[in-house]
């Protein structure tokens, strides 16, 4: 039995002490993507980490029920917003598994080189923000810069820096630009060459590779049972990547590595970025060399595909076409379909239900931040709260599509 | 009693040294965001603009800090509802006093003959003399003369312990602002500054100890005087000067050492809860206490007001005994080029200081704490202990050894004149080459602004 005047025992002589409760966010400088964290801390030292999600939940999955199957493209782009592409990109070819097309050679390629100058502005993002949140600004900058030079050829392609909605079901919504390789080449050497700059500036410094070194350190066995998926996984020390693993769309006939880390911690996910960026690099090189000068980017199939504007307004056939594609959506045979596809942060999943009709019955997306942010408790329990900052930023927990 | 002319003077001085702390305090504002923007590759501050008849003055950001500063002037002065009122108003006073107090006692010039300065001769043509190196000055008091004037505020005996005792200071009024602001990321961001400026008060304590034996003066126009006749203190005691420098940037609160106000982790630490002119004295001590740190340094370790080879009665370069060149040169001079020489280290160590904050990343709570007691406090231990052995061991040598000394002395004093040249034939070149720009637009929105004409200030666009 408990002692009944439990004030007299040995801890009577001490001063009382009761963990200090914090609230990191939502409103909290490094919580990008607005999650809060309630920290219970003995000093400095996190006892107790609650992350709690939803602050920007915005019903996305809902919303994709109620429009056709090709309004959901700009939600998509709203769901990881540093990598728009990408996740078009991953929802188109969701939509044409369930239908059953092949989206034609030129259309692959192309794909496949905008993907990954996403990924590109993805990893620079989160690298950089990783390393302002120390405290070092400059490289932030730098990498950001870097990405303009990544936004400045999407816009060129697309018409828009970062909600682009260019995917299409059945292909893009435009062929690529005659300057779209020079454009890219240009920009490549001169991402490198600021990374570099970059990577000098910060891996050459002691402060910085002491702040992220086996810090939010997690194995590979953890991170996979976590349903980790991406560069963080990669950098737990597991070679899994999508792309080479269940290649889509032609990264079967790309010849690029997949970086992997050795211990898992902050650091290891920083650098697997880093290299990422260089594989990015080399698959868009290759895509550019082989995506064909000339041909279509969009299947030819009406039942998907929109006319020509200048056969809509002087074709009967047409305007018909476009009429029914757009009132009512391009039919999409029922039945269900799993596809995913490997985004900036790892496994991005749709999961589609389609009952026959031009409306999604059910969209549900995999976003890998979601399951991420689910490790980052345990990551930064036992930690001090300086550790928080880097640790939540290698995760790349991006509020959009976390909150699906 | 003070006379008239001491009372004048006195003011004098006092305007000259506030007067240039707040005006650098104020510049390094302006510097901290143009700097920055050129290490980043950005425009930097270019907003701020005064109109007078039609015509826009920009000073390439300069009017940012005047903003500032009536903006700060009209802010709400928000007070936390369930904070300590009163300590909540006197932190951010606290905190700015003891850096103006803190300039007192460091010397920006040599001893200031008046009557030496100009005479007229009876013919009554202007005549400007030279002053000897050491002793009074040519009119003694005895003879009607005014007393040498020291150029420093206040010439205390205790010198650099006054200092010691200002600087801690500092900490009382961050841990009242973090502790009367009701707000636990001010608390946790007190708690920091607290800690961590008391362990570096440590440091710089100590670091300085070996310069003291060696100078064996505590007041600091006796130090800069001997460093003048031998080396800079940098050359004496350079493990000191570094450690010195970190410790005074920690204490600063600036990147790498600005864990108590901590952006990413700690919203703005320990004055988050502050507003208007009460924040503004908190941002603006911290450039003020850049200001003077760099003031210390530049005292204790590069020299104060000396310029290599330039003495009190002119410029002479001697080697050993082997005599290059003497110039003598009058009192005027000579005291305005070391005034200007004072400032100018001063400004150069700010600038180093600005380009430290914008090159590195910030230290987490516990590696700070290592370097300052496991790698900083020993250090400077060692330090002591080794400087009191060499300086036993010179003791006791030779005069063989003495004039060797003095001629090593004499040759760093060449290799700062060398250094100092390089460094100022360096700017003139970089001022006077043109810039290279390099543009890497090829992005739609700039496609078309180009086409309508683009701005004036836009530069030429790769298409």
């Amino acid at each position: 039995m408990e002692p009944l005047d439990t004030e007299l025992e040995d801890g009577a002589l001490e001063l009382p002490s009761d963990p200090m409760h914090l609230n990191m966010g939502p409103a909290h400088p490094a919580m990008h993507g607005t999650v809060r964290i309630v920290l219970e801390l003995s000093g400095e030292t996190i006892v107790k980490a609650d992350v709690q999600i939803g602050y920007l939940h915005r019903g996305f999955e809902k919303m994709c029920e109620r429009g056709t199957w090709a309004q959901v493209f700009p939600y998509v782009d709203r769901l990881n917003y540093v990598s728009p592409m990408l996740n078009n990109v991953g929802y188109a070819l969701a939509v044409e598994k369930l239908c059953g097309i092949q989206v034609p050679e030129r259309c692959q390629w192309y794909r496949m080189a905008l993907g990954e100058l996403a990924r590109i502005s993805d990893h620079l993002t989160c690298d950089g923000a990783m390393a302002m949140e120390l405290g070092a600004f400059t490289p932030f900058l730098w990498f950001l810069k870097a990405r303009e030079m990544v936004w400045d050829i999407l816009e060129e392609e697309t018409g828009a820096r970062l909600t682009h909605s260019f995917g299409r079901i059945g292909g893009m919504a435009r062929p690529p630009t005659d300057a779209f390789a020079e454009m890219c080449h240009g920009a490549l050497g001169a991402i490198i060459n600021i990374v570099e700059e970059g990577e000098k500036m910060l891996l050459n410094n002691r402060i910085f590779v002491d702040r992220l070194e086996n810090v939010g350190k997690i194995s590979g066995a953890d991170a996979l049972s976590l349903g980790w998926t991406g560069p963080c996984l990669r950098a737990s020390g597991v070679a899994y990547d999508i792309r080479k693993a269940h290649p889509y769309l032609k990264y079967d006939e790309v010849d690029f590595d997949v970086p992997v880390g050795k211990s898992g911690d902050t650091l290891d996910r920083f650098l697997v970025r880093l290299a990422e960026i260089r594989q990015s690099k080399r698959i868009i090189e290759q895509c550019l060399e082989r995506m064909p000068k000339s041909g279509p980017v969009s299947v030819d199939n009406p039942w998907v595909v929109l006319p020509e504007k200048e056969a809509v307004y002087t074709t009967i056939e047409a305007t018909i076409q476009h009429f029914k594609l757009i009132m009512e959506g391009a039919k999409v045979p029922a039945g269900e379909v799993y596809s995913y596809t490997e985004a900036g942060n790892g496994e991005l999943g749709f999961y589609l239900i389609s009952d026959g009709s031009g409306t999604p019955y059910r969209v549900r997306v995999r976003p890998p931040s979601f399951l991420s942010t689910a490790g980052l408790g345990g990551l930064i329990t036992g930690r001090m709260i300086s550790d928080v900052v880097p640790t939540f930023g290698s995760l790349n927990m991006i509020g959009g599509e976390c909150d699906h | 009693m003070m006379s008239l002319s001491e009372t004048i003077w006195a003011v004098v001085k006092i305007l000259i040294m506030v007067g240039f702390l707040f005006n650098v305090g104020g510049l390094l504002t302006w510097l901290d965001r143009r700097q920055s923007a050129m290490i980043q590759d950005r425009i930097g501050p270019n907003r701020a603009v005064i109109k007078v008849f039609g015509i826009e003055f920009r000073l390439g950001g300069l009017l940012h800090p005047l903003a500032d500063g009536v903006k700060f002037f009209f802010k709400e002065d928000f007070i936390p509802p369930r904070g300590d009122k009163l300590l909540f108003a006197v932190a951010p006073i606290l905190v700015m006093a003891p850096v103006l107090a803190l300039i007192a006692v460091i010397p920006f010039g040599d001893k200031l003959c008046v009557d030496d300065l100009w005479r007229t001769t009876d013919t009554g043509s202007l005549l400007f003399p030279a002053v000897p190196r050491y002793g009074s000055c040519l009119i003694p008091v005895a003879r009607g003369g005014i007393a040498a004037i020291d150029l420093q505020v206040a010439s205390l005996n205790v010198g650099i312990l006054y200092v010691f005792a200002l600087a801690g200071q500092g900490i009382v009024g961050a841990a009242l602002a973090g502790w009367s602001s009701d707000n636990k990321f001010s608390l946790l961001g007190a708690l920091r500054a607290a800690s961590q400026m008391v362990s570096y008060e440590v440091t710089i304590g100590m670091s300085l100890v070996g310069a003291l034996m060696i100078y064996g003066s505590v007041r600091m126009g006796d130090m800069v005087r001997w460093q003048g006749d031998h080396a800079w203190g940098i050359f004496i005691q350079p493990l000191a000067f570094f450690m010195f420098f970190m410790a005074a940037v920690a204490e600063s609160k600036r990147i790498p050492f600005d864990l108590p106000e901590a952006e990413s982790e700690l919203v703005s630490g320990y004055f988050t809860e502050y507003s208007g002119m009460k924040f503004g004295m908190f941002y603006f001590a911290e450039y003020m206490e850049v200001v003077t740190s760099s003031m210390l340094l530049v005292t204790i370790f590069l020299g104060g007001w000396q310029l290599p080879f330039l003495h009190r009665d002119g410029l002479t370069i001697d080697i050993g005994t082997w005599r290059a060149l003497q110039l003598p040169m009058n009192h005027l001079t000579v005291t305005a080029i070391q005034v200007c020489t004072f400032f100018g280290k001063v400004l150069f160590l700010c600038w180093i200081q600005c380009f430290v904050r914008w090159s590195l990343p910030r230290f987490r709570y516990d590696q700070l704490m290592k370097l300052c007691w496991r790698i900083l406090l020993p250090l400077s231990l060692a330090n002591i202990l080794v400087t009191g052995v060499v300086y036993l061991l010179l003791d006791h040598a030779g005069p063989v050894l003495g004039n060797t000394l003095q001629m090593i002395g004499d040759l760093t004093q060449a290799v700062v004149a060398i250094a100092i040249t390089y460094f100022v034939l360096s700017i003139v070149i970089g001022l006077i080459r043109p810039t290279r720009r390099t543009s890497w637009v090829v992005g739609s929105t700039a496609k078309l602004a180009q086409r309508f004409g683009g701005t004036p200030r836009s530069p030429r666009m790769q298409a």
